[in-house]
């Protein structure tokens, strides 16, 4: 009996207990519900609600069904090569700002007199504004009278029209990306220096070369950091929107103008990205619905090659964790 | 279900609630007294100090008439920031609004955001026809429903330079376009694999020489009565193309006048092509003459009407016409008010001639045209006539702002560079780009 009405008593205060426990929880996380709440749960219902709305952004919505989607799979002219162009960025652009990140980080890491110098200067780009930074490039890659072409035409070299040639336009825009590659080499010299030595020393003394302590030595141990900057890179990158349109108005002359329109992806499309179309939907052409379609397709490529990644990690990484 | 997946389904059922209100629902009525003490707030894009300046002495004025009605004017607004405000209403969101972009009137009075203003005009007797040059009555509305009243005018003609001429040995602008064709070949001066001097750029990325501009010379018809796009239907935007390729064709290739293109200096810089003589001959709209001035061109400058097709010699002095559009918005409570703030600005002659006056644009209603106060050199003479010519044109207002426009233009970058070789069927293509564009938006 003792024992029985024991348990029967302890059994509303077991409750209370795991209920005040529950909102001592609640009340710790409720910073993270809350922003994750109003910026990112609210936003992404809201896009796909809106997907399936006509919505000009003034008269209430009305149900359209698939209708955006279709309209903007098949009807769009600029959806595919925006996604082409917002493809060939992230392969070729990540890649490249990864591969000269790293490159630079070792250099600067070995390098011996003049570290603060070089670490300043490769640093700096990265915070001009990118507007600004990418008028300049669009004066220094000017075909006509731009100062590259001209050594380049000095020297007997081929003289590319760059921002105002399709097949020059996203090299062009890589360049500007590697111009800046400071946050990414601050990134890596961190994580080089951080290798342990005695792993070097011990690599040394098997007689391992440079390119195989590279390899077995210091790769494995910056392999999450990698990791971590293919990822940012790749969701950069599907945000790519002022520097290929700042680049497109200027190399095309729409470069201002009171109420001027402007067709983004000069030249012939090549500098399209899906960001922009988000923009010109939502707001040049009032098609709210449009544009979510567009920015829920971003949605899922990021998340695809993000879960991609992630997924393989255990073997980029070189461990199980 | 677990109380997880409740208190989850709960907050989505929220959330699409929330987003399920969002949208303009309303327009007020106008029911506030204009004759009682009140504050009214305009928002334009104007940044320039001198015209920021010139629209707070027009404030000013209308203030000391309407003593009742303060104005709170807020600058360097654009589009993007009228959208926001006008969506989001509030008593920070703007009464009175002005705007550049002439081709978002369609979504401005379809979506009742700007409200409907011919009870105004009826309550103030106003005759359109005997107010507003007709171009300017039909960029103003949408359908039937005006929403915006025309703030001034921009009109498009020829600039030529004078000296260049008188090298050349042309005694007088063209008035035709194989004139035209000929002047710019006879003032085009190669040198090497470019020139020391273009006769003119007719590429459309040549700043203002765009599908739209050269197409007003033709007096096109873009959509058929039904709305649907008119591109292949009519004549005249075949018409406008070919000449154009041709031209392109005659003074060097569209190659070799792209290369030529990316030396030019920005549009609306010093350096422009045309102060800096790069082009002998420009369409451009009558701001050009301000801008040229500032930027200490040396050579003489001369204005005429842009040419018009050999056979339409008869309506020579035409051109293309846009300009600033002013409103009220449906989500304001003062509507009555704003009104008298529009009204004033849109049709006092006076107010319209100084603030012409002040920023070096054309005025916007018949009678400021033809007002003794107007200050305009004969070069500026030659705009005022081009903005009251009956031939004079503009584009029309679409759902989705200047879509049609730009997809046209796609197009003329297309057929100018040959990508593009067969000019029916890529128009009659274009055309149902348009379309399916517009069946988007409706």
């Amino acid at each position: 009996m003792t024992t029985a009405s024991s348990v029967v008593k302890s059994g509303p205060g077991l409750r209370g207990k795991q209920r005040r426990d529950r909102l001592r929880i609640l009340a710790f996380l409720s910073p993270w519900l809350i922003g994750v709440s109003v910026f990112f749960l609210y936003p992404l219902i809201s896009t796909v609600y809106f997907s399936f709305m006509k919505y000009d952004g003034f008269t209430p919505p009305t149900w359209t069904g698939l209708k955006n989607w279709s309209y903007v799979f098949t009807d769009y002219p600029f959806f595919w090569p925006a996604l082409r162009n917002t493809l060939w960025l992230v392969i070729v652009m990540v890649t490249l700002r990864v591969l000269f990140g790293l490159g630079i980080g070792l250099l600067i890491t070995k390098v011996k007199t003049g570290a603060g110098f070089f670490r300043t200067a490769f640093y700096l780009p990265y915070l001009a504004p990118p507007v600004a930074a990418t008028m300049a490039f669009a004066f220094l890659l000017n075909p006509g009278t731009g100062p590259v072409n001209n050594i380049l035409g000095s020297i007997g070299l081929p003289q590319p029209g760059w921002f105002n040639d399709p097949a020059w336009s996203k090299p062009a825009l890589t360049l500007l990306a590697l111009w800046g590659i400071g946050d990414l080499m601050v990134i890596f010299m961190a994580s080089l220096l951080d290798v342990p030595q005695d792993q070097y020393e011990a690599a040394s003394l098997d007689g391992a070369g440079a390119w195989q302590k590279f390899r077995y030595v210091t790769l494995p141990n910056i392999s999450p950091i990698v990791l971590f900057a293919v990822v940012t890179g790749i969701i950069q990158t599907m945000q790519y929107y002022t520097q290929p349109l700042v680049a497109g108005k200027v190399a095309s002359g729409v470069i201002g103008g009171s109420g001027q329109q402007f067709q983004p992806g000069y030249p012939e499309n090549s500098t399209l990205t899906l960001p922009q179309l988000v923009y010109n939907l939502g707001f040049q052409r009032f098609d709210t619905g449009g544009a979510s379609v567009v920015a829920l397709v971003l949605f899922a490529l990021a998340m695809l090659f993000t879960a991609l990644l992630m997924r393989r990690r255990s073997g980029f990484l070189g461990t199980d964790d | 279900m677990s109380r997880v997946h409740r208190t989850a389904l709960a907050a989505v059922a929220v959330a699409l609630l929330a987003t399920a209100c969002t949208g303009t629902s309303s327009t007020p009525q106008a029911s506030d007294d204009a004759t009682k003490e009140t504050t009214i707030t305009f928002w334009h894009g104007w940044s320039a100090p001198s015209e920021a300046a010139a629209i707070d002495a027009n404030v000013k004025a209308f203030e000391a008439a309407h003593p009742n009605i303060k104005v709170k004017v807020v600058g360097n607004i654009n589009d993007d920031k009228i959208k926001q405000a006008l969506r989001a209403g509030g008593p920070n969101a703007p009464d009175v609004v002005s705007s550049f972009t002439t081709d978002n009137v369609g979504t401005f009075c379809r979506s009742k955001v700007f409200a409907d203003l011919e009870p105004f005009l009826d309550k103030s007797t106003i005759d359109l026809d005997k107010t507003f040059p007709k171009p300017l009555q039909d960029y103003t509305q949408f359908e039937g429903t005006r929403c915006t009243l025309p703030l001034l005018n921009d009109a498009y003609g020829l600039y030529y330079n004078k000296d260049a001429f008188k090298t050349a040995g042309i005694t007088a602008p063209p008035r035709t376009l194989s004139e035209f064709d000929a002047v710019a070949k006879k003032l085009t001066k190669p040198k090497g694999d470019s020139y020391s001097q273009l006769g003119f750029m007719p590429n459309f990325h040549g700043y203002e020489s765009t599908t739209t501009h050269f197409a007003a010379q033709w007096n096109p018809t873009y959509f058929t009565p039904e709305g649907k796009s008119n591109l292949a239907g009519d004549p005249a935007f075949g018409q406008m193309l070919t000449w154009q390729k041709n031209l392109v064709a005659e003074l060097g290739g569209f190659a070799k006048l792209e290369r030529y293109r990316a030396t030019f200096g920005d549009e609306f810089g010093a350096k422009n092509p045309f102060h800096t003589g790069q082009v002998a001959m420009a369409i451009d709209g009558e701001w050009r003459l301000g801008m040229a001035k500032d930027a200490g061109t040396t050579f003489e400058i001369g204005v005429a009407p842009f040419p018009v097709p050999d056979d339409q010699a008869d309506s020579y002095g035409k051109g293309y016409l846009s300009g600033t559009v002013i409103g009220i918005a449906g989500t304001s409570e003062k509507q009555n008010a704003a009104w008298e703030l529009v009204k004033y600005m849109t049709t006092d002659t006076d107010a319209v001639v100084s603030f012409a006056n002040a920023i070096h644009n054309v005025p916007s209603t018949l009678e400021a045209l033809k007002s003794p106060k107007l200050q305009a050199d004969e070069n500026f003479k030659v705009f005022l006539r081009i903005a009251q010519h009956p031939k004079s044109s503009t584009t029309p207002a679409s759902p989705n702002g200047g879509a049609y426009q730009l997809t046209l233009q796609d197009f003329g970058f297309a057929f100018e560079s040959g990508k593009q070789t067969d000019l029916a069927g890529g128009l009659a293509k274009t055309d149902q780009q348009i379309d399916k564009d517009l069946a988007q938006a409706k």
